[in-house]
């Protein structure tokens, strides 16, 4: 039971590492760019709900209504003034212009909110869980968790597979230089998709917030969950992320499971050693689209 | 009326100069072919008219108004769509989304996806398919109705008879007057002379990045738009190309 009760963990924490891998997965479907500061805006959005809870004095889930837009708004005011500039088929000034956004990101919120670990509180509901049965028990944030991620996703997945805007961004990843013959403006397609990745990606970093504790240095951890998310389910796939996180939350936990029953490994182990098994067996991913 | 205007145009790629002070005028409602040789300029001349490659020198009047500053994708909505060479349908697009995309940035006008499947019948069965799963025939109509959706006024339609079976490219060009009849000027590149003179009005030849000839192809003498097709002596060319 206690192997059945991690893999439930594992499910759990897979709707976080989902949720991580989202914006990572859009950005890099649409624009083929790789955003080494993911993981810190994770945690610039957890300080910025830090500072929207204190001053406004509001739950962290409300937190969300101001932290979003104010982060949407930033990635596409960075796309459009800084990582378009960044855009060709090199990848590397977009690699290197990231790893220094990164690295800005931690000085500036250790210069605001100092190098003390914070965490977001939204009161009982983070130590109660629904007990299933004498062995397992589901927290309630874990459960909100995989929900959001689930609804993030799928809702995603409608975008672009039933809006004009999801054509667009189809149509602009397949081709640019063609979908400008369009009339489509893949500059600006590039700023919508990098807010909404700015906009998933703070969610998923309140959640973190609540989830646990939380530091200024802690977002290249977070990016490499994301990645490991990511290249595990398919870069560019929406429902590939899904399962990507999903795996990664079982590999730890079941990992972890095994470190208990018989002193060996890790989760984060078995976690990284199911990440070098699918690159080095599938490197598109499990649901990846076939390199073109 | 002169719908495009083009004077003094060069242009090219890096170091290398693909077109050396081009002039040529298009009016409205005409079917202009140009034609030439392997690396004579005729593509780039499309794509620098459709603001895929930037004007080094020279202007373009589309409708009196010089475009050689404006981008690409706002080309579309002031009437000018290009057919690519090679297609270039999205692959991860079924087919009626190929259509519809083509009308992102549409003017108003008679072409919507009715119309346009009324011209290309053969691609009404097709509609949801994938559009990489096409014939090169499919993939061609599919590609000229995607930029008809946008309503053009000059539709650029870059060697629509490349790599397809002869029955396809004679199917396809007879959709042309169509084309014409909807309000669209069209301006053409092809290598194959007999297609081009067929349903041209006037013809353009281009040699080596210049204008070696223009005509009416009823008074160009076959011999002469061949000598202009090789850069041989006037009067030289007694065998043609195409």
């Amino acid at each position: 039971m206690e192997w059945l009760n991690a893999v439930v963990q594992g499910i759990m924490l897979g709707g976080l590492f989902a949720l991580f891998a989202t914006g990572l997965s859009l950005a890099f479907g649409v624009m083929r760019f790789v955003n080494l500061a993911h993981g810190d805006l994770a945690i610039l959005g957890a300080f910025v709900a830090v500072s929207v809870t204190s001053a406004l004095g509001l739950n962290p889930f409300v937190s969300l209504v101001v932290v979003v837009p104010v982060m949407l708004a930033a990635g596409y005011a960075l796309q459009l003034g800084a990582f378009n500039f960044t855009i060709s088929a090199d990848p590397l000034p977009s690699i290197l212009v990231t790893f220094g956004l990164g690295v800005v990101i931690q000085n500036v919120l250790l210069e605001t909110y100092s190098a003390d670990s914070r965490g977001l509180d939204v009161g009982s509901i983070e130590i109660e869980s629904i007990r299933i049965n004498d062995a397992i028990a589901v927290g309630w944030i874990p459960l909100i968790t995989l929900v959001v991620a689930v609804a993030v996703l799928g809702t995603l997945q409608l975008i672009l597979s039933r809006t004009a805007l999801g054509r667009a961004f189809r149509a602009v990843s397949d081709d640019p230089a063609t979908a400008r013959l369009m009339g489509i403006n893949d500059r600006n397609l590039y700023a919508v998709a990098m807010g909404i990745a700015f906009a998933t990606v703070a969610i998923a970093g309140v959640f973190l917030g609540i989830r646990q504790s939380f530091g200024p240095l802690d977002g290249p951890a977070q990016l490499l969950y994301a990645f490991e998310a990511v290249v595990i389910g398919g870069l560019g796939s929406v429902w590939g992320t899904l399962v990507g996180g999903l795996l990664l939350g079982v590999a730890h936990t079941v990992g972890g499971q095994f470190e208990v029953a018989y002193g060996l490994g890790s989760g984060p182990l078995v976690g990284h050693l199911m990440f070098l098994v699918v690159l080095a067996t599938k490197p598109t991913g499990l649901l990846g689209r076939r390199a073109e | 009326m002169t719908l495009l205007e083009v004077r003094g145009l060069d242009a090219g790629y890096g170091d290398f100069q693909a077109l050396f002070g081009i002039d040529v005028d298009v009016s409205e409602g005409e079917t202009l072919a140009m034609i030439g040789a392997n690396g004579a300029g005729k593509t780039t001349f499309l794509r620098v008219l459709a603001g895929q490659v930037p004007t080094r020198a020279g202007s373009i009047l589309f409708d009196g108004t010089d475009i050689a500053g404006v981008k690409a994708h706002r080309r579309v909505g002031l009437g000018i769509a290009l057919v690519p060479e090679g297609r270039m349908l999205f692959g991860s697009l079924t087919v009626r989304e190929n259509l519809i995309i083509g009308a992102h940035a549409a003017r108003p006008g008679r072409w919507n996806l009715d119309s346009v499947l009324d011209v290309f019948p053969l691609i009404r069965p097709l509609m949801d398919r994938p559009s990489h799963v096409l014939s090169g025939g499919e993939q061609q109509a599919v590609a000229i109705g995607r930029a008809l959706m946008s309503n053009p006024r000059l539709i650029l339609l870059d060697e629509v008879s490349l790599g397809l079976a002869p029955v396809v490219v004679k199917s396809l060009y007879e959709a042309l007057p169509a084309l014409s009849e909807g309000g669209a000027t069209v301006l053409l590149v092809e290598q194959d002379i007999g297609q081009a003179l067929a349903v041209a009005s006037r013809v353009v030849c281009l040699l080596e990045g210049r204008v070696s000839l223009e005509g009416r192809p009823g008074e160009l003498a076959r011999s002469d738009i061949t000598a202009a097709y090789f850069g041989l002596p006037a009067g030289a060319g007694s065998e043609g190309p195409g």
